[in-house]
């Protein structure tokens, strides 16, 4: 079973914001709406202070608790793992952002595609399934591949199935040690950070 | 510090503060029988005034049937469902009181721990899912119904009902305040103990021999309830927050 996941390689990042910028032009989302961010965590106190950059989005969580708070099943979780919204059935209420604790979801009245809806990162779940009808791998091809992750100047960002013993994801995983945010709430996010080498 | 979610505001708070103190005054009018249908209409009013206002908060204003859709899992559906019985079932009673007067009062306490579990939920924000959430928001709208129900009627039965709710939701907001504190709800939560609780206590138990303390209790136990709650939504709502257990090993080691 397919199981699509992104990875973000900490050691790599630079804080660029290549990946919101891409993001917000596929997308069209409109200002203060970022469905790809980078944040800038300082992290200690001086002289010990250390700095990442840590893209964050929508986690495509295992157990979304933005899905099952929705009340009106416009969130669904297809089988390969990607969280979508109905924007028709949407009603705005919100509930899913509350519940959501990446605060990965937006609903802006100045998105003139989708207004007064929830919305969030999709992993590009259009380019997915188009460059799967054209035969080609998501993660590999660029065309079958989110948009942050193509545009990424430092290849911090990869997207692979984590499910394939085979992908390039699982390949990442496997050399280098990894965490994912939040684990501890039971939402079973689906996007894992690298931080240092494999012992 | 994290940030203060901005996604529900005093509309949606309003949804907690009237629905919570319109349900809990549905069941004291079940126990306050000298207080006429009065009790009865007003907590029908409030619990509509709430729905009412967090409508005005939904980006869709005209799909709100959709809040329908997912009764299996979402504890907003559930709500809204026995909403719409509870309003049934009072509007019934203000007819005929036997058998729905009781039948609305148990929906109110249906209806009142759906708003617990609504924010209990949430799980992106600490202040709400703490599951002692859920034991505050029942017993605080329990509370608040019964010093509102004050109003209507002193009569020895609501005035036990009344007292026992106050000590409930004492507890429970100790127990929540031990389980999420928050420097938000600290000032509310004093007042809540002190003069929701204690002073209030004391004006009902005068009520017993001067009528007229009564509902000094009852707006006592009613002004604490709605600052506590209105606090919880909009000042103590903070979001998760990031969080970054291990920092990226760079260049040499």
């Amino acid at each position: 079973m397919t199981r699509w996941a992104m990875v973000a390689d900490l050691r790599r990042c630079v804080g660029c914001q290549t990946c919101t910028a891409a993001c917000k032009q596929t997308n069209a989302t409109p200002p203060g709406v970022q469905w790809r961010r980078v944040l800038d965590m300082e992290v200690g106190e001086y002289p010990e202070v250390k700095r990442a950059f840590v893209p964050v989005g929508c986690m495509h969580c295992d157990e979304p608790p933005c899905m099952h708070v929705c009340p009106s099943t416009a969130t669904k979780k297809r089988a390969d793992g990607i969280v979508t919204i109905d924007y028709d059935l949407c009603i705005g209420c919100a509930y899913c952002a509350v519940a959501c604790p990446y605060q990965a979801r937006y609903k802006s009245s100045d998105d003139t595609l989708r207004p007064d809806v929830a919305t969030k990162c999709t992993f590009c779940v259009e380019r997915i399934d188009a460059g799967l009808a054209q035969g080609l791998k998501p993660g590999v091809d660029p065309e079958a591949t989110p948009v942050c992750v193509n545009s990424c100047i430092a290849q911090a960002l990869h997207f692979g199935d984590v499910e394939d013993a085979q992908s390039n994801i699982r390949g990442l995983l496997a050399e280098n040690q990894h965490f994912r945010m939040h684990e501890e709430l039971g939402t079973g996010p689906r996007f894992y950070y690298l931080w240092d080498k494999a012992p | 510090m994290n940030s203060l979610q901005k996604h529900w505001d005093a509309r949606a708070a309003l949804n907690f503060i009237l629905g919570g103190m319109g349900a809990g005054l549905m069941i004291a009018a079940a126990l306050a029988h000298a207080a006429g249908r009065a009790p009865i209409l007003l907590s029908l009013v409030l619990v509509a005034a709430g729905l009412g206002a967090v409508w005005l908060e939904i980006g869709k204003k005209f799909r709100a049937l959709n809040v329908f859709i997912n009764p299996f899992t979402s504890w907003m559906t559930r709500e809204s469902f026995i909403a719409a019985l509870l309003i049934s079932f009072g509007a019934a009673a203000m007819v005929k009181p036997q058998p729905f007067l009781p039948l609305a009062a148990a929906t109110a306490l249906v209806f009142v721990w759906c708003q617990g579990r609504i924010l209990h939920a949430s799980k992106g924000i600490p202040a709400w899912r703490a599951p002692q959430v859920v034991q505050f928001i029942v017993s605080t709208g329990l509370a608040e119904g019964a010093g509102l129900a004050l109003f209507f009627s002193t009569e020895p039965l609501l005035l036990t009902w009344f007292a026992l709710a106050l000590v409930l939701r004492a507890v429970a907001w100790t127990r929540y305040a031990a389980a999420a504190p928050s420097a938000a709800l600290e000032s509310p939560g004093k007042a809540l103990l002190q003069i929701g609780t204690v002073a209030a206590l004391a004006l009902a138990l005068a009520g017993a021999w001067f009528p007229a303390a009564a509902p000094l209790a009852g707006a006592a136990a009613l002004a604490t309830g709605l600052w506590l709650k209105f606090a919880l939504v909009t000042r103590a709502a903070f979001n998760q927050g990031y969080a970054l257990p291990r920092l990226p090993v760079r260049g040499t080691r």
